[in-house]
């Protein structure tokens, strides 16, 4: 087996030298480089402040990354495709805002709270789809760049809630809020429902990537588009389903904030496309596709939401500094991870 | 000015495995040496050691004398040792001029010195006979004019030591034979040039004496003059090779055609070409580069599109959307470019050959242990050597790349199979293997396309061998007048 794995080929195997090198050299770090750094993050928050090793601290703190997590594993296939949307913050307010509004008009003519609500939440999940179709036919179809697609689409969801909140708060009906809680705060078996649907998600993304034509697919336009064409691949549909699996993605993430706050307004979901390509980096998924990791990627978004926690429990460092800590970690991964020339 | 080139005791290792194994030569001074091989022969590492590409594991480079490890290529250039890459290593976004003069730039104070660059730039391009302005982007140059704008540029690195790795590789016959005077007139100066091909006949004409090397090792040297091709192939391959041809079925022409092409355009490609294609055929498609062909059966199968004319398959029109369509009515096509679109280098093996039948391995979930039966059977049909399921396809030879290439295209079972310079950059041992399979493949009662720029592999292949030039159908070919000369002449448009 070793001698066929290019990625250890270093000249020195086989010599005998392979065996006179610490062992800390001969492990293979590239598959567990963000585990580790995670359970070393543990480590320190756990020593500095004892709370961090609670229970209710680490529920909280999966349950706040659920929304990251769940966007960062339809991000993980649009990335393996050798794309990439930045649009997701700006698709999830918008959704927010659709969602609630649909929900507030249903909530006279429908009576019964709970079929408008399920209506809402399936009208989230189609709009996302929606939203991802639309990127990939224009990233398709109409040639234009993943990035420039997305950078037009960020202003425009974003603009588009603004306008439809007048520049305010698009607030949740009370009696609608109340219903909908529980999607956002129940605690089936102790975890709070976001968190179960993250695993959810992660095990059918897992799946998806790993085990179906589909998946291959993705990763071998990635690799290389011209081959897959090639080789009979129809490589317009596969990346229209990647990008409308990624929209998907944000419409579950937001059906489930929507009950936390029960509005929305522009400031909602800022930023969360940095947090979630980061998390899809940090995961050991190559920017430039062909591969990827749905496992690291979950690993990456909690890392992420582990660190702002400890800086929320220790004093060492500003909680103002969060994203510039965040920012150090994105950086030093890619430097572990960087590929051996 | 010359240099005086010994390797001595060369060892290379990739891991545990080795691809060089205590080589010792020396390479006489102002004498053009042919380095020949099998892929795999370890020829291309041994030059890449010399020009600073690799590092030895063991063993030293003398020059002149003196123990000389090349940190870089750069370190390298600077000693007048530039090394001609199999694939070319230009940047596309730069013109011609920025490409020559790329980490040596000619500088004035502060400022790049555009002027004399240019003016250098031309009289190196003119040396080799390239008729380009030197500010074309190298993106608008085909693969040939890349190659040799990478022999202009090693013209202004003040060359002493040249190797050339497979430079006629996607030359035309004018653009060789200016390649070859160029050798000539560099030899005249005194440089000493290393000159690796798979083309004996080349190797016949331009060089003074001949290196094999086979399994990483040195097998032998001779003068090139009274060494027979024969014998050169007998010293690679390291036993006696019969025939290098399957002999010829009779030509299938009973029944009706199985493939019917009529009045196919491609726009800017090919113009109202016309064809038929029986089971158990082997059909030619011979031309220039730039003659048409890759784009017309590029432009058959939906990759490019077409303007006018009809397919018909067993009879029945055809409408071949994209390659998927084609697919489904039984026909594949594997491209010339193995790196840039037939295979992933950087993925499974096991992974390429499924991929263009991998529904047959979904049920509905991905099966790893079907894919390892097809590629298990795979292996052993096609004796792809040197495999490992899991490991990158960029770990085989070009020989072993080519028949996982074929074997991934026979996955999903065509009935006609284009094959596009299905022997490109692979050695001796690997093309007659090739040849073999072809044979078999029309034997099994497929129809078999094979495009192909070796007029000898066409003569010694196939029934009929179309003749294409400038995009339009110039002749087809077949039984005794299949000749050398005769393809040429339709090739060029010299016939009468």
């Amino acid at each position: 087996m070793p001698s066929t794995r290019i990625t250890e080929a270093d000249g020195s195997a086989g010599h005998g030298a392979a065996a006179a090198r610490p062992w800390f050299r001969r492990m293979r770090w590239r598959g567990y480089g963000p585990l580790l750094g995670l359970v070393l993050l543990c480590v320190v928050g756990t020593a500095l402040n004892p709370d961090f090793a609670t229970w209710d601290n680490w529920v909280n703190v999966l349950a706040r990354t659920s929304f990251i997590g769940i966007i960062a594993i339809g991000m993980c296939f649009v990335i393996v495709t050798g794309g990439i949307d930045l649009s997701v913050g700006s698709m999830a307010a918008l959704i927010a805002g659709g969602e609630i509004l649909l929900m507030n008009s249903l909530a006279t003519s429908l009576g019964s709270p709970v079929a408008v609500i399920a209506l809402g939440m399936v009208f989230a999940i189609v709009l996302g789809g929606l939203f991802g179709i639309a990127h990939g036919l224009l990233i398709t179809r109409g040639r234009i760049e993943p990035f420039i697609v997305t950078l037009g689409t960020l202003g425009i969801f974003r603009a588009l809630l603004t306008w439809l909140a007048d520049g305010g708060v698009i607030t949740l009906d009370g009696m609608l809020s109340d219903s909908y809680g529980p999607v956002y705060y129940a605690t089936p078996l102790g975890l709070q429902v976001p968190v179960w649907v993250f695993a959810a998600t992660a095990f059918a993304g897992a799946v998806l990537l790993n085990r179906t034509t589909f998946g291959r697919y993705v990763k071998a336009i990635g690799s290389n588009e011209q081959v897959a064409r090639y080789a009979a691949v129809d490589v317009g549909q596969v990346k229209l389903l990647a990008y409308g699996l990624l929209g998907a993605c944000v419409g579950i993430a937001t059906l489930l904030y929507v009950p936390r706050l029960g509005s929305a307004s522009p400031t909602t979901g800022l930023l969360w496309e940095l947090e979630a390509i980061a998390a899809v980096i940090i995961g050991g998924t190559s920017f430039r596709g062909g591969s990827g990791s749905i496992a690291g990627t979950v690993t990456g978004a909690i890392l992420l939401s582990v660190i702002g926690n400890v800086l929320d429990l220790t004093s060492i460092i500003s909680v103002y500094l969060n994203a510039a800590v965040q920012g150090v970690v994105i950086i030093v991964v890619a430097l572990l991870q960087r590929r051996r020339t | 000015m010359s240099l005086r080139v010994a390797f001595d005791g060369i060892t290379k290792r990739f891991g545990a495995v080795p691809v060089l194994n205590d080589v010792s030569f020396e390479l006489a001074p102002g004498r053009v040496h042919a380095l020949l091989g099998e892929n795999g022969a370890g020829k291309s590492t041994l030059v890449k050691i010399l020009a600073g590409y690799e590092r030895a594991s063991a063993g030293t480079v003398r020059i002149d004398g003196g123990a000389q490890a090349f940190p870089t290529a750069r370190e390298a250039e600077a000693q007048g040792i530039v090394l001609v890459h199999q694939e070319t290593n230009l940047a596309d976004a730069l013109t011609v001029t920025e490409n020559i003069f790329l980490g040596h730039e000619l500088r004035r104070g502060w400022w790049l010195d555009e002027r004399a660059m240019r003016a250098k730039a031309r009289m190196a391009l003119d040396e080799v006979g390239l008729a380009v302005d030197p500010d074309t982007k190298l993106r608008d140059l085909i693969i040939a004019e890349r190659q040799l704008v990478e022999i202009a540029k090693a013209l202004v690195r003040r060359v002493r030591l040249l190797i050339l790795d497979e430079p006629t590789a996607s030359l035309t016959p004018t653009e060789c034979e200016r390649l070859f005077g160029l050798v000539a007139r560099l030899r005249a100066d005194g440089v000493t040039i290393i000159y690796i091909s798979h083309k004996l006949d080349e190797v016949e004409r331009i060089t003074d004496e001949v290196i094999v090397m086979r399994d990483g090792r040195f097998v032998g040297r001779a003068p090139t003059a009274g060494l027979a091709r024969g014998r050169m192939v007998e010293m690679m391959i390291g036993r006696e090779l019969a025939d290098m041809f399957p002999p010829k079925e009779p030509e299938p022409t009973s029944g009706p055609p199985m493939l019917e092409v009529r009045g196919l355009t491609v726009p800017g490609w090919a113009e109202q070409v016309s064809f038929t294609l029986h089971a158990g055929e082997i059909l030619g498609f011979a031309g220039l580069v730039g003659a048409g062909r890759t784009e017309l059966f590029e432009g058959l199968i939906g990759l490019r599109p077409c303007s006018s004319g009809t397919v018909m398959i067993d009879g029945r029109p055809a409408r071949l959307r994209n390659p998927r369509a084609a697919l489904g009515r039984g026909i594949a096509y594997l491209s010339e470019d193995r790196k840039g679109k037939a295979l992933h280098l950087h993925m499974p093996m096991r992974d390429n050959l499924t991929l263009a039948s991998l529904d047959r391995h979904a049920r509905p979930w991905l099966s790893a242990a079907s894919e390892d039966r097809a590629w298990q059977r795979a292996r052993e049909l096609f004796a792809i050597r040197g495999g490992d399921a899991g490991a990158p396809a960029a770990t085989l030879s070009g020989g072993n790349q080519q028949k996982l290439a074929i074997a991934k295209y026979l996955e999903p079972a065509p009935r006609i199979l284009v094959l596009d310079e299905p022997t490109r950059g692979v050695d001796v041992g690997a093309k007659r293997e090739i040849y073999f399979l072809i044979a078999r493949l029309a034997a099994e009662g497929r129809g078999l396309i094979v495009v192909s720029s070796e007029l000898i592999e066409l003569i010694g292949l196939c029934h009929r061998v179309v003749v294409m030039r400038r995009g339009r159908v110039m002749a087809t070919v077949a039984g005794t007048r299949l000749t050398e000369a005769e393809l040429l002449a339709h090739a060029l448009d010299t016939h009468h």
